[in-house]
């Protein structure tokens, strides 16, 4: 995410802590931050979800249309996913159109969704060609303390599993549950020196050289990778934070519910 | 991913539909020092993929609020042409390409020695003109080669590749009909000599016994196209040292 200046007092801090094997909020490497979800925050929306991950806090909201389908997919459902890193989040944020930054968030959250086959698209199909049901899901970042990959993932997998597709209102029968198939989990890990570290602070990702999500679904299975960062990371540090990613998604699940 | 396995894309000789094992790497060929202006460039063919990648710099940082006062900041600006797909691509970039293009620029930061020129750019640019599946990783194995043409001094060069899954099979290097009905594609970089992954994405689906094939199958693969890096190199100055006398050491490309 966004650079920004950090004193060097703060970083020798990290530095000098993690030596000792310790983080500065006393978590231990494979910890989450707590974390808390209200889903169904808006009324507006057809599903939504507020997740609190630490400091970090997502607003996330799915609304649905119908429109046409993509020539290549005529008989399902349209995804998309974008995320806002707007300017009262962080003082590093700008208004404007989307940056890096928020595409690449956008785009890493919209693979796990997409690629976990977690929603059934076939079933958002009201008539092959001509109509489908399209889902958005737009992810608003409130306030920025670190780790918005998994902060807007469980965002977005609240927000999905709390979303009513609008049928009545589209004059196309009964409102029902949005069809969920898989239930996918990121997890991401910062890498400072030889240290992983699972849910960096704001302050540990301006330390980290790099960082890596891993989005697996509930059997343990890859759905998802994104290494990020200018640094480089070694196959035993790939596999651990995959086998991190496994562990503790069963543990992520039982949160979102 | 389309998911969709019923496409039968490997044959029950275990060959693919253009003809490889799935432990082959399409045909590949690296130019380097292809374009006269730019500082660097290169030229890869990778099966039907063609890819430019040229090199500016270290040149003045714009924008200048981008400047960083101890080292150089890399920008990579990687980009389809209108007519290199079959639909033919919208001109400028769209999400995926500035996706991409942090990806790779990020995945330099840590070869170059950026903080010998403090203040500066270094611009990469890729120009994607003709593609096949595997686009970012034949562009990133090309500005590798464009990086060390223009003499900009580096840890390694930086060989990339895509490993996925096709039929349930784990395969080496997906061409397009098999990224559009695959099932997993793990787009990597590494550094060859010590192992490190500087580039790592996947989508789609695979077990941890799949992805462990797939890194079976990447790393040999990341060797050959090393070596081949290391060729076109060697090859472009072997040129340069039969027109010019002097030490092939301080023979730098000049400008025009």
């Amino acid at each position: 995410m966004a650079r920004s200046i950090m004193s060097e007092i703060k970083k020798d801090h990290i530095h000098k802590l993690l030596a000792k094997g310790r983080r500065v909020d006393g978590r231990a490497w494979d910890e989450f931050r707590p974390i808390s979800i209200q889903t169904n925050f808006s009324e507006t929306a057809e599903g939504s979800a507020r997740v609190k991950l630490g400091n970090t806090d997502v607003l996330v909201g799915v609304k649905m249309d119908t429109g046409t389908p993509f020539d290549d997919t005529p008989n399902k459902g349209v995804l998309a996913t974008n995320a806002e890193l707007i300017p009262m989040a962080s003082p590093t944020f700008e208004a404007g159109p989307p940056d890096e930054n928020s595409i690449e968030l956008a785009r890493v959250v919209d693979r796990g969704i997409r690629e976990s086959q977690m929603i059934d698209l076939e079933a958002l199909c009201i008539e092959p060609m001509k109509e489908v049901w399209m889902v958005f899901t737009d992810i608003y970042v409130l306030d920025y303390d670190g780790n918005l990959f998994d902060a807007a993932f469980l965002g977005a997998m609240a927000a999905l599993k709390s979303t009513i597709v609008p049928a009545k209102s589209h004059d196309k029968g009964d409102d029902y549950a949005l069809p969920i198939r898989h239930f996918p989990i990121s997890v991401t890990a910062v890498q400072i020196e030889n240290s992983i570290l699972v849910d960096p602070t704001l302050d540990e990702e301006k330390v980290a050289a790099a960082r890596l999500t891993v989005t697996t679904d509930e059997n343990g299975d890859l759905r998802a990778m994104q290494k990020g960062g200018q640094g480089a990371l070694t196959m035993d540090q790939i596999y651990k934070v995959i086998e991190t990613s496994q562990r503790l998604g069963a543990d992520l699940r039982k949160i979102v519910g | 991913m389309g998911g969709n396995s019923n496409v039968k894309l490997i044959d029950d000789n275990g060959i693919r539909i253009d003809g490889r094992r799935v432990d082959e790497l399409r045909n590949l060929k690296i130019e380097a020092g292809v374009l006269k202006r730019a500082d660097g460039s290169a030229y890869v063919e990778l099966g039907k993929n063609k890819v430019l990648a040229a090199v500016y710099g270290p040149r003045e940082c714009h924008p200048r609020h981008m400047q960083n006062p101890a080292k150089a900041i890399i920008q990579c600006k990687y980009n389809m042409i209108a007519f290199s797909v079959g639909d033919r691509k919208r001109p400028g970039p769209d999400r995926r390409s500035v996706e991409i293009s942090k990806i790779i620029s990020e995945a330099f930061e840590y070869v170059v020695f950026t903080e010998n020129y403090p203040r500066t750019s270094i611009d990469i640019y890729i120009e994607v003109l003709q593609a096949n599946a595997g686009t970012r990783c034949a562009g990133l194995t090309a500005a590798s080669v464009a990086l060390a043409d223009a003499g900009i001094p580096m840890k390694d060069l930086v060989p990339s590749v895509a490993v996925g899954k096709v039929n349930d099979q784990v395969v080496l290097d997906l061409q397009k009909e098999e990224d559009n009905f695959g099932q997993a594609d793990v787009p990597m970089a590494m550094i060859p000599r010590t192992g490190e992954v500087l580039l790592l994405q996947m989508d789609g689906h695979l077990t941890r016994v799949q992805f462990d094939r797939a890194m079976e199958l990447a790393v040999p693969a990341l060797h050959q196209i090393y070596a081949a890096q290391k060729d076109a190199l060697a090859r472009r100055y072997a040129v340069e040292q039969s027109d010019e006398p002097e030490d092939p050491a301080t023979s730098e490309p000049q400008e025009g």
